[in-house]
């Protein structure tokens, strides 16, 4: 029983970290790097919060936290792509402002709680043993990023834009010469990093704490931005990597409830570590096999001779 | 029609005026989120800028937050140059803070003459130690360096909260999180006296001077210049980019260490939470800003320490958490990118043309 | 009643076009009759590429109009270009790496609905390649292709997209003679069918070959156009530089010493997975030019970067002075007195953003006489630099300026000026001329000659074979990674050496 409890809530955990992840690898497949997936989250999870608040009407939450998320990345599209910013540098800076805004426009929401999703379990799916308790009892938001999955998947490689987005990342040039509008394709995939972050966000201050902190992601739009790298741009690994750290994230929550006589602050470094370790396994897996990132990430484009 | 059109290479007066509309267009775009906060504008900015310019105190105030922005901007803005992105200042500095600690409370000489200097380097060791990890993941096994060092930031401040509200925790601080005074020896030095301007000034201003001797005077600083400017380049030339990295990660967490190291021994005057309300994040923005020259961070550096003052008065008059702070930095840093983009571009009126970037940085055509 | 003559294919008329700093179009006029395949003949930087990009709505023409079929026409982005029928295929290939050939040919299908059929696209490419001759496996992924193949897809993706205007950017560049035969032998099938070709070009003997009528380009001018196949090369020339024949450089009978740079049995892995370098044996004595002659892709990288410490062989022992350097770093190579003029002067060779100072001292910054100690002092690097400039004829706006701002002469000027200025026993010298003008390939000739007067041993590895032909006392063929054959100048002759690179052997040896 304990390790059903400790499978479900890995889902739960790794939810937002899965839709930021996701988000982010459209975004870097596109050639563009967001490092601003950590202020675009606290962004989402303030909207997402408020709105459910006010509204009462937590779906009116997820909508204002896709809204926030993607309008915050657009800041940065407009930065990288049409001013050709480092982008490194303006992701950093979208990180720190959406950390700061959020916090400065939350501070009246500290303590006040909200109810999100109710949890819905799937009917006749929630009772297969084992993996119903694991997978299909939670809240809706978490069944939409099960279908992320497979769409995003679904998107990246079996349609067209999906083929003009792999060729931006690559070679715009090409892409440019073939007639895609590098930039266009750009946008869009930022936009998409900013509202599955926003969502991510909001997933965590309305379903998994229904409550707002400031700087409540506590590093989760960071370890997305490595998850990307494990998941090799692949939305399937990206869903594996993202449970996995839901998994190791769960677990250590788990045992200090439980009591293990291990200090706090130790076991709360492990999803940390966890990720320091992946991002190193990763970058010598994609070095031994020659997959690597998008060929284009994070070089501005300019049309050139 | 108007449009933008690619200059050959950024206007001459970029370097100047860039920055300073970016401050101005930053602060103005955070008039309106003042607005959004309910919260008037005018008192915020009035409080902001009268509190560190507004007396004595207030300048030396200023400098007391500048120490610290100094050491975290040289931090950043070394590796900068090679190309490489220390992000983890912050916690090269709750690191430097803990050694610094470890040496006042838990070794004989934090209560002798050499307390201080003991201290000082203790917490400069940590901080490089605290880098290196990233550096050797970098130089050996090519993993990003942003991500990692940026991760360590959040494991040195559960390091910090593991010790303070463990076995470093204070008995007779009823339950608060912090560790024991450092005794009186381990106290850095104050300067001028009725301020809390500490001797730590004088190791920033001689650590910005340092690193700008080792980038223009010697060899190490050439390879970094070239390393920075072509790591192909270097590469053909024979220089060794694994041992540039972890020399100079190395010394990018030393003196972020050396500023946390300052701010506990001088500034707190203990371990505790809070002892840096972002400056490890902040010192991105003072090198980016001071467009990596050493020289210029202690200009910029100041310039932010004042808006942290200010922050700091408004948190108290007006309410506003210091996250403000951040905010307004975010915005100035967006404004400062928007501005040294567009200082590469000029507006044509009428039927533009599109422009190839000049013959100067490719082939002819 | 007499039938107006069709309009022709493709004309443009008065196209102008500015750069910052150059003029690269001023007022060119062009005519292509539907059937005819006609070259666009200059020398580097004559502006017959901006000429063509401007048709294919890469970029917009200052002044100037063009008509497709009779009706004028703009472009805005190669989009509008395409859609009148138009196709290139760039010196660089516009192909996506990691795609798969029937992957890139998709994405430059316009508006096929939103889902990809992978398979669908897989057989109509092979029945069209089967077509045309254009050998390739359509599931490929295009890093896996070899660069004759990848040419061949290009040109795949303009039939796919229903081109016939068909523009080709220096297409023989990267092939062997045989190869490019093949190549003319797919053009001739396309023009019969009725498009019009245009073949940029530099080589006078392809015009003859392929061609129906030429126009020559000089310095952004149109000089003339005249019959391809009536016209002799001479003519050509003199219409394309002004004067009668490119260069006289002397080249004293060879004297060579001892062996300054020894290859052994070398063994060099591939970016690709698969050896790039089979077993070579060479060796450059002082004094002398060894030219190794090969089509770009068949180890000359490799090879290079083995020498020059860039690459760690596999197998097989390099030596230097007799100094067994196999595996050594840069750093030991420079410092056993090998010089290395890089294939790429931009990417590699320079610092952009540095001075000209501090890049003439980006190898011997470690010399005692530019510091004590950890310390450099800019005076004496300063000093340096300007000696140097001034020997080497460098034109820059002093030595601090930034070594971007120069242009590609004097930037190839000032990475010789820093790699000679170091009295090497060896120089490694990939591709020194290439992109340059006239002048400037004349100037990097002479420098080299001097170099083998001194004592030096040039090892030249170079695409152009009429360079190898003018400057190397004994040429090594590379194909495949092999040697095909080392033979002293004057004992091949051409034909024999392009036979070469195409990968047949040398009957006797």
């Amino acid at each position: 029983m304990f390790a059903l409890a400790v499978l479900a809530a890995a889902v739960r955990a790794g939810t937002p970290v899965l839709l930021a992840t996701l988000g982010e690898l459209f975004a870097e497949r596109s050639g563009i790097l967001n490092l601003g997936v950590e202020g675009m989250m606290l962004v989402g999870a303030l909207a997402g919060f408020v709105a459910t608040v006010q509204t009462g009407n937590p779906w009116l939450g997820a909508l204002a936290a896709g809204a926030a998320g993607g309008g915050l990345s657009l800041i940065h599209a407009v930065l990288c792509i049409t001013l050709r910013a480092n982008q490194v540098a303006s992701g950093l800076a979208l990180t720190i402002f959406g950390t700061g805004l959020s916090a400065a426009l939350g501070r009246k929401f500290v303590g006040v709680p909200a109810s999100g999703f109710p949890p819905e379990p799937v009917p006749g799916l929630a009772r297969i043993p084992v993996l119903g308790a694991v997978l299909f009892q939670h809240d809706p938001l978490v069944y939409l990023s099960y279908l992320l999955v497979p769409a995003a998947w679904f998107a990246l490689y079996r349609t067209r834009w999906g083929l003009e987005v792999r060729a931006v990342g690559e070679h715009p040039e090409a892409a440019d010469a073939a007639g895609t509008s590098v930039a266009g394709v750009r946008y869009v995939c930022v936009a998409i990093g900013g509202v599955l972050a926003g969502l991510g966000g909001a997933f965590l201050s309305t379903a998994y704490t229904g409550m707002w902190i400031e700087n409540m992601t506590a590093g989760r739009g960071w370890i997305a931005v490595a998850l990307v790298i494990f998941a090799t741009w692949d939305p399937l690994r990206a869903a594996a990597g993202a449970y996995l750290f839901g998994g190791v994230n769960a677990l250590q929550l788990n045992l200090q409830a439980a009591g293990a006589r291990l200090p706090v602050y130790l076991l709360l470094m492990t999803p940390y570590v966890f990720t320091i370790l992946v991002l190193v396994f990763a970058t010598r897996e994609t070095a031994r096999k020659r997959l690597g990132a998008p060929a284009a990430l994070s070089v501005p484009y300019t049309r050139s001779g | 029609m108007i449009r933008l059109e690619r200059r050959a290479s950024p206007a001459p007066w970029a370097a100047g005026a860039v920055p300073v509309v970016a401050i101005l267009a930053g602060l103005a775009a955070g008039a309106g989120l003042f607005a959004l906060a309910g919260v008037s504008p005018l008192a915020a900015y009035a409080g902001l800028l009268s509190d560190p310019f507004g007396s004595v105190f207030g300048w030396s105030e200023t400098t007391v937050k500048a120490i610290p922005l100094i050491l975290t901007g040289l931090a950043v803005l070394l590796p900068a140059r090679m190309r490489l992105w220390n992000i983890g200042a912050e916690g090269q500095l709750q690191c430097g803070a803990i050694a610094a600690t470890w040496v006042a409370l838990w070794t004989p000489l934090g209560r002798t003459a050499g307390a201080v200097p003991a201290l000082l380097v203790a917490g400069m060791a940590a901080g490089a130690v605290w880098c290196l990890v990233p550096a050797a993941l970098r130089a050996w096994l090519a993993v990003n360096e942003t991500i990692t060092t940026l991760l360590m930031n959040y494991i040195a401040v559960l390091l910090v909260s593991f010790l303070i509200y463990g076995s470093w925790k204070d008995p007779q601080s009823l339950g608060f999180p912090l560790s024991p005074p450092f005794p009186a020896a381990s106290r850095l030095w104050v300067l001028l006296p009725g301020t809390r301007v500490h001797a730590g000034l004088l190791l920033a201003l001689a650590a910005s001077a340092a690193v700008w001797l080792i980038l223009a005077r010697t060899r190490w600083g050439f390879e970094i210049r070239v390393i920075g400017d072509n790591p192909q380049a270097a590469r053909y030339a024979g220089i060794s980019l694994a041992r540039n990295i972890v020399l100079t990660m190395g010394l990018a967490g030393a003196l972020a260490g050396l500023a946390g190291a300052g701010e506990a021994s001088a500034i707190a005057g203990r371990l505790q939470q809070g002892l840096s309300p972002g400056y490890g994040y902040t010192g991105i923005i003072v090198a980016w800003l001071a467009r990596l020259n050493p020289l210029g961070a202690v200009l910029v550096a100041f310039l932010l320490g004042a808006l942290f003052l200010g922050g700091d008065g408004l948190q108290i008059s007006l309410g506003l958490p210091i996250a403000v702070v951040n905010m307004l930095q975010g915005l100035v840093f967006f404004c400062v990118l928007g501005g040294e983009a567009l200082a590469g571009y000029r507006l044509v009126l009428g039927r533009g043309r599109v422009a190839a970037p000049g013959p100067a940085l490719q082939e002819p055509p | 009643m007499s039938a107006s003559p069709p309009p022709p294919h493709v004309e443009m008329r008065g196209v102008t076009k500015r750069f910052p700093g150059v003029l690269a179009n001023d007022g060119v006029d062009l005519q292509v009759a539907p059937g005819e395949i006609h070259a666009l003949l200059g020398e580097n930087g004559a502006g017959k590429s901006t000429l063509m990009k401007i048709l294919y709505g890469f970029y917009r023409p200052d002044a100037g109009e063009i008509r497709i079929r009779g009706a004028p026409r703009r472009f805005r982005t190669p989009r509008d270009a395409v859609r009148c029928g138009i196709g290139m295929v760039f010196q660089q290939f516009m192909l996506v790496p990691s795609l798969s050939v029937a992957e890139n040919v998709l994405l430059s299908l316009p508006g096929a609905g939103w889902r990809i059929d992978e398979p669908k696209a897989v057989r109509e490419l092979a029945a069209q390649a089967a077509r045309y001759g254009l050998a390739v496996d359509p599931r490929a992924r295009v890093w896996q292709l070899g660069v004759g193949e990848q040419q061949r897809v290009e040109i795949l993706k303009l039939l796919a997209r229903g081109a016939d205007v068909m523009i080709l950017d220096e297409p023989t560049s990267v092939l062997t003679p045989q190869e490019a035969q093949a190549l003319f032998a797919t053009l001739r099938r396309l023009a019969a069918e009725g498009r019009a070709l245009i073949l940029i070009t530099h080589k006078l003997h392809e015009v003859a070959a392929v061609a129906d009528r030429v126009t020559v380009l000089r310095h952004g001018r149109r000089v003339g156009t005249v019959p391809a196949r009536g016209t002799p090369p001479v003519e050509l020339a003199r219409m394309m530089v002004g004067r009668e024949t490119l260069e006289r450089v002397v080249r004293e009978p060879a004297a060579p010493g001892e062996e300054a740079l020894g290859i052994a049995d070398l063994w060099v892995m591939g970016d690709r997975g698969v050896p790039a370098v089979r077993g070579v044996s060479l060796s450059a004595r002082a004094g002398e030019i060894v030219g190794v002659a090969g089509v770009a892709g068949n180890g000359q990288r490799e090879l290079g970067e083995a020498v020059a410490g860039l690459r760690r062989p596999l197998r097989g022992r390099v030596r230097l002075a007799g100094r067994d350097v196999t595996g050594a770093s840069p750093l030991e190579m420079i410092a056993g007195g090998l010089s290395h003029i890089p294939e790429d002067r931009m990417g590699t060779g320079v610092a952009p953003r540095l001075s000209v100072a501090d890049n003439l001292t980006l190898k011997s910054y470690r010399d005692a006489r530019f510091g004590r100690g950890p310390f450099l002092d800019p005076r004496a690097v300063a000093a340096h630099a300007r000696e140097l400039a001034a020997a080497f004829d460098i034109r820059a706006a002093g030595v601090d300026a930034p070594a971007g701002t120069l242009s590609g002469g004097n930037l190839q000027r000032l990475i010789l000026a820093r790699e000679i200025s170091a009295r090497p026993r060896a120089i490694l010298a990939f591709h020194p001329t290439r992109g340059l003008d006239v002048g400037a390939t004349e100037a990097v000739h002479r420098l080299l000659l001097d170099q083998r007067r001194a004592g030096a041993a040039v090892l030249l590895i170079s695409e152009d074979l009429d360079e190898i032909l003018l400057l190397a006392d004994r040429i090594a063929v590379l194909s495949g990674g092999e040697l095909a054959a080392v033979v002293s100048a004057g004992e091949a002759s051409v034909e024999e050496i392009g036979l070469m690179m195409g990968g047949s052997r040398r009957a006797a040896s």
